[in-house]
């Protein structure tokens, strides 16, 4: 590449290295630095050192909403993992209409998020709704899935279930990936479907698996939109304050924008942390092809 | 392609953005090229927002000088907070009084002290309640745009013929409880059915219990959020949990409807009585005409008869951010809006009481709320009270409200939860005081 080739890609790229100078890096840089201020966003900042993180560390609802968000994490990522790969296994076979099917699974995940919210608050209302309705013609005293604080969470492990669809479509393209041949081979060796499924499938598509999960464990830090339209201020008494609630509060509720960095910041290093321990942990458990 | 041809695409692209931007300076003041154009920001939407409309349609007729762009915004405090951040601020913006200190604290409203008292709007021409909530630290902040006092609403039909008439019903929390027992009904399956009273419900004032039962949040510069009378009352609270059962009653609640709908819980039937707002007319009109009800004072504890005819009081506020471009025209709109009988003519069409010390004949004879003497009367009340005058107001009440619900769930004993509100409240406190000083230095 001759330097006037050079000098035209990197004008054409400049559109994109300046939105992201201007629109990640600078707001990524500046958090950090607000983060060892006292800023209210309204008066100039005030360095206070490493107070905001002391701090933290000595605050209840931090810990309270950091649990909160573990919990709901620990729940979601292996049931929505799960879930996601049953779907695409079971898109995967050679069914009539199965571009019909495909559409009907995924379209799901295309639902705006508060109208998502909504519609459960319909669908996992304690005293009319669909589901506690279903229960009762079965005569099971169905729990209060809005109200009572050990069910809350439950209920946004369950409604994150909904949103599968985006994941199963990955899952759906890394089962097609599997080479046919693999099949044909244990087959021959009289494998039966949960053998071929054990030493095949997962096996081959464990790369896409690493994936969706690291990408799911980050989603589920990040929940944010259906617990704050479904339970206002984390109700009942903080049962389902997330971590991103706490720092949206912080931030533009009672103006602490240094304490919410400080918090932005924490989430990212354990963000950090539980990824390359992810990649770690993977290292002797997913296989890439050639690799 | 050449270096040429790409840079050229570059100054097409910024030229376009700086037209972009101009034209729309330009075109948003075209309107009045000859007028000063003062943005205001409003909260409302829908036909509170349509009220306002009109009175801002009537100022921009009324002279020739300023034109007034309201603009209807959700999210107004943050987005106001974020716009004076950046130094483009509305001139005007609608928001709420328990906001007003936390605001002053951090320098982002204008003061209107001195304007106040030029236009004759002082002390004397408001009712000392709504004055007390838009100036701190004797200084004035806001001014009034609707405000509202709170009262126990009963539905007539619900109640038994003895207790039916604001004469008759009980004026004290024991005479509440024992018409509670004798009214709420449950289901063949346990569940309840109609419950006479529930503190839960709705919800909106749990940091107001303290102060029915005689209490204050702040004593001076001291958070007293565990004081006896809070304690007391929580302790009340808490026999509901009890009577109906905590499960029973988060159960109930689930199957409420939204307020601003015909499934609200009071207008479905499903509570006998409810605390609520003056508005609340407005909406049963609305949502379910020919509701049977009245209202009375909230009930005071019965060794507390100094407590009789208390109430909440709130407002929202119009407010004049700091780094407005517009500071003299915004004012004036706000002083037009003081003016008795546009302030009367927008609270009859919000269905509320006005902040006017002066109200006339025609202002209660044409109101949509039959009790509206009675939310007068209370807002004029010595005992009507307010959220405290603190910056940290937003936080106070989010902790309070997880104390109420950490009783209201079982999860701490009163005491308990108000004795670890009380200490979270006062560290908080203790930070933020020393910010704003440290700030201000």
């Amino acid at each position: 590449m001759n330097k006037r080739d050079a000098r035209v890609g990197i004008l054409f790229a400049l559109p994109w290295i300046l939105g992201f100078m201007i629109f990640t890096i600078y707001p990524l840089l500046a958090s950090l630095f607000f983060s060892f201020t006292n800023y209210s966003v309204l008066r100039p900042p005030a360095m206070v050192g490493a107070a905001n993180y002391v701090d933290l560390a000595h605050d209840g609802v931090f810990w309270k909403s950091l649990s909160n968000t573990f919990l709901y994490a620990i729940g979601a990522v292996p049931l929505s993992a799960v879930i996601a790969i049953i779907l695409a296994m079971l898109l995967n076979t050679k069914v009539k209409g199965m571009a019909v099917y495909r559409t009907i699974f995924f379209l799901p995940s295309l639902v705006p998020m508060v109208a998502l919210a909504t519609l459960f608050l319909w669908i996992f209302n304690g005293d009319y709704g669909l589901l506690n309705v279903a229960f009762k013609v079965v005569h099971i005293t169905p729990p209060n899935w809005l109200g009572d604080p050990a069910w809350t969470k439950w209920t946004l492990i369950l409604i994150t279930m909904w949103g599968s669809g985006q994941a199963m479509i990955i899952y759906l393209a890394g089962l097609q990936d599997v080479p046919v041949s693999l099949y044909e081979a244990a087959d021959l060796d009289g494998a039966t479907f949960w053998s071929k499924t054990k030493n095949v499938t997962l096996p081959m598509i464990s790369p896409v698996i690493l994936f969706n999960v690291i990408m799911g464990m980050i989603g589920s830090f990040q929940v944010f939109a259906i617990p704050y339209v479904m339970f206002p201020d984390g109700a009942p008494a903080r049962a389902t304050y997330f971590y991103t609630m706490y720092l949206f509060d912080n931030a533009f509720k009672y103006q602490r924008m240094g304490y919410a960095s400080a918090m932005g910041w924490v989430m990212f290093l354990i963000t950090v942390i539980l990824t390359l321990a992810a990649m770690k942990f993977s290292e002797r458990h997913v296989h890439y092809e050639g690799g | 392609m050449t270096t040429q041809t790409v840079a050229g695409m570059w100054a097409a692209a910024v030229a376009l953005v700086v037209c972009a931007t101009v034209g729309e300076k330009v075109v948003s003041r075209q309107a009045s090229t000859d007028k000063v154009t003062v943005i205001y920001w409003e909260k409302w939407t829908g036909s509170e927002a349509e009220e306002m409309r009109k009175v801002v349609t009537a100022f921009n007729h009324s002279q020739d000088k300023i034109f007034v762009k309201y603009l209807s915004i959700s999210g107004v405090d943050t987005k106001t907070m974020l716009a004076t951040a950046g130094g483009d601020p509305p001139d005007i913006a609608g928001i709420w009084q328990d906001q007003i200190c936390q605001f002053a604290d951090e320098g982002a409203l204008t003061d209107l002290t001195d304007m106040g008292k030029a236009a004759g709007l002082d002390t004397s021409y408001y009712i000392p309640g709504f004055w007390d909530g838009i100036t701190f630290r004797k200084r004035l902040w806001a001014l009034p745009s609707t405000p509202a006092s709170i009262a126990l609403h009963v539905r007539t039909d619900l109640v038994p013929p003895d207790v039916n008439t604001p004469e008759t019903f009980p004026k004290t929390i024991e005479g509440l409880d024992k018409l509670v027992d004798r009214i709420s009904k449950k289901r063949k399956d346990g569940g309840l059915q109609l419950a006479g009273f529930l503190p839960s419900d709705p919800g909106w004032w749990n940091w107001a219990w303290s102060g029915l039962f005689g209490g204050k949040l702040m004593d001076g510069d001291k958070v007293t959020i565990n004081s006896p009378e809070a304690i007391r009352a929580f302790e009340w609270i808490d026999t509901y949990g009890k009577k109906f059962g905590s499960k029973e009653v988060q159960s109930f609640q689930s199957g409420f409807g939204n307020f601003g709908s015909p499934q609200d819980p009071f207008m479905d039937g499903k509570v006998a009585t409810e605390i609520n707002g003056v508005w609340k007319a407005n909406y049963m009109k609305v949502f379910k005409p020919g509701t049977p009800w009245f209202a009375v004072p909230i009930p005071y504890p019965a060794d507390r008869p100094d407590l009789a005819g208390h109430t909440i009081l709130s407002q929202d506020v119009l407010t004049i951010p700091r780094g407005a471009k517009h500071v003299k025209e915004a004012f004036e709109f706000l002083k037009y809006v003081q003016r008795q009988d546009v302030m009367e003519g927008l609270c009859t069409g919000h269905g509320k009481n006005s902040p006017l010390m002066k109200v006339s004949e025609k202002f209660f004879d044409n109101h949509p709320n039959k009790s509206i003497r009675l939310f007068d009367a209370l807002a004029r009340s010595p005992k009507a009270f307010s959220q405290p005058k603190v910056g940290i107001y937003p936080q106070m009440s989010s902790e309070i409200t997880v104390a109420f619900q950490e009783v209201t769930t079982e999860q701490k004993t009163p005491k308990q939860a108000l004795d670890d509100c009380q200490a979270r409240v006062q560290k908080i406190w203790d930070t933020y005081k020393a910010q704003v000083a440290g700030a201000d230095k």
